[in-house]
């Protein structure tokens, strides 16, 4: 089985947000880039799947020399090979036109991609991708199992959950549970660094949209604290004052 | 040429997300000069389409072949890509539900439609068309410019106030019927908790972290929720340790909400934790420390022990209930 998972270097959880001063991007000094955790959860699934079944993890990402690093980390952790496709992503039809060009190339049997990256968090490539292979697609999945060319995934759905099947090549988003993230050993670490990693070129596609710049949520006033021994007091600020009961 | 809304539906019954995008698209529509459309796909009475029509629909589509009686997002995403070609749609908007973060992508590619997700305002076309969303889970917001002829948006849940009017909408029947190619995927068993309000569309969330000191005090928790008609929610160590499932995880790595009130207890405020929830319109924080992170993010506090708290704070609630 050959799996094609898509990562994406994005900064650290704990990172506090700041701007370039014409607000149109990210100010990166001092900021650590780590593998966005639901392409993390997704790549471990597809190493499970793959050291049981046998067969072949491939990674690949849309991005620049810098996102190396994560790559890297990405080949300690256990994939076989990686495709950097050498370009700054301008918006998620351009980022998924790469991806499913490199995946018409090379046949996989299953994209695993994580559901959203935390930074845009636009939840687009993986359905934007499977629509440009036309093939199936599952999202937001916290389950998943493969049983020869057939997948079973749970999905979330409002309020409950949906198990679904689906014939491979399909593409499946992964959300919170679906694998533990592993940490790379020191034989990972190493070998990593011999694994191939091919940079390709971009394919062009028309710009369909951009950001023209971001900005900070306003701070909220100072917190109005109520004695412990008067809830009735909360309750009845939150209907006069804020009016939402 | 039209403004497309698509419309999701549950037990037979119009969510109330969609009523929310119907509003958006009327009122987007007004801007436009040009007539807002529905479309709603799979089980649902023309009866219940009709009361599209109070909130500005002019006209609902209804894809009804039996092929789309359960949810694909390919299929789906071709009958809604094919009514916007009839229907002409300049914009096509969806609520930001789980299964539409699955579909709309893939109509933007029919379409070759820019496309913004989780917009939380109504988009300004005044030169351009431009819309702004969340970013950096929370954290941030993006202004985006689209430039394609044909635009394709989600709504972020709770973004945009409901306004009812009145009249009844026409409804007709449209015949799309999806390919095998574009049905493959097979629903096997749908678990639904129907007593269970569903966290991203929730008005009021009552969340709570370790400061519960274990599962075992959640009983509590429910309380206050259900005295509230709250949703239920958690922090991450909660899910992580396995005390809540990892379907209530709010922050920055689980759901995004923003809901009219936001209760945290025992939350301390971890950045990843606020980036999830920061636009929620009011915030309460109850947490025994007072240094707390959290209370610096908050509208109204109470510093104390939650499981001393809390109790009260439900019977609070319901006095306030019975007397309102």
């Amino acid at each position: 089985m050959k799996i094609l998972v898509c990562i994406s270097s994005v900064p650290d959880t704990t990172t506090k947000i700041n701007f370039t001063p014409d607000n149109k991007s990210l100010l990166t000094q001092g900021v650590q880039f780590i593998i966005n955790p639901y392409d993390e959860i997704a790549l471990t699934r597809a190493l499970e799947l793959t050291e049981k079944e046998g067969g072949k993890v491939t990674v690949i990402t849309v991005g620049d020399h810098s996102t190396e690093p994560v790559i890297r980390k990405a080949l300690a952790v256990g994939a076989n090979d990686a495709i950097r496709v050498d370009a700054v992503p301008r918006d998620a039809f351009f980022t998924a036109s790469q991806i499913a060009k490199a995946a018409t190339e090379n046949n996989y049997d299953l994209i695993l991609c994580g559901h959203e990256s935390i930074d845009y968090n636009g939840a687009r490539i993986p359905s934007m991708v499977a629509e440009m292979l036309r093939i199936p697609s599952v999202t937001i999945c916290k389950k998943l199992t493969i049983e020869g060319k057939v997948l079973t995934a749970e999905r979330e759905i409002e309020g409950g959950k949906e198990v679904v099947e689906c014939p491979l090549p399909a593409v499946v988003s992964a959300s919170e549970g679906m694998a533990a993230p592993r940490i790379p050993n020191m034989r990972g670490i190493m070998s990593a660094r011999t694994k191939p990693l091919a940079v390709t070129q971009a394919v062009d596609v028309p710009k369909l949209s951009e950001v023209i710049g971001y900005d900070k949520p306003q701070p909220r006033s100072t917190v109005q604290l109520i004695p412990a021994d008067q809830p009735e007091k909360l309750i009845e600020l939150l209907h006069t004052q804020a009016r939402v009961i | 040429m039209s403004v497309l809304v698509y419309v999701e539906h549950s037990e037979g019954k119009i969510k109330k997300s969609s009523f929310e995008a119907t509003t958006y698209g009327k009122d987007l529509s007004v801007m436009l000069n040009l007539p807002c459309v529905a479309v709603a796909i799979g089980n649902i009475s023309a009866e219940e389409l009709k009361l599209l029509g109070a909130y500005g629909a002019s006209k609902v589509v209804h894809c009804n072949s039996p092929e789309l009686s359960s949810f694909s997002a390919q299929s789906y995403a071709g009958a809604v890509a094919s009514v916007a070609a009839e229907e002409k749609a300049k914009v096509v908007l969806l609520s930001a539900s789980f299964s539409v973060k699955g579909m709309a992508p893939r109509v933007a590619v029919k379409l070759q439609a820019g496309f913004a997700d989780g917009v939380i305002s109504m988009a300004d076309v005044s030169s351009g068309f431009k819309v702004r969303k969340g970013a950096f889970s929370g954290k941030a917001f993006a202004n985006i410019s689209m430039y394609s002829d044909i635009k394709v948006i989600t709504i972020s849940p709770n973004s945009y106030k409901i306004l009812k009017g009145e009249g009844s909408a026409e409804v007709v029947i449209n015949s799309y019927k999806p390919g095998a190619e574009e049905n493959k995927v097979k629903v096997k068993e749908t678990i639904r908790a129907t007593d269970k309000i569903s966290l991203p569309e929730a008005e009021i969330v009552v969340s709570a972290g370790r400061g519960m000191k274990g599962p075992e005090n959640w009983g509590m928790i429910e309380d206050l929720a259900a005295s509230l008609g709250a949703a239920l929610a958690c922090s991450k160590p909660v899910a992580d340790a396995g005390w809540r499932p990892h379907s209530e995880h709010v922050g920055q790595t689980g759901v995004t909400i923003s809901p009219n009130l936001y209760i945290a207890i025992g939350i301390s405020g971890a950045i990843q934790h606020l980036a999830g929830v920061s636009s929620s319109k009011t915030i309460v924080v109850i947490n025994k420390d007072p240094e707390a992170p959290f209370f610096k993010a908050a509208d109204f506090g109470i510093v104390g022990d939650a499981l001393e708290i809390v109790p009260k704070l439900t019977d609070a609630v319901k006095r306030f209930k019975a007397a309102h």
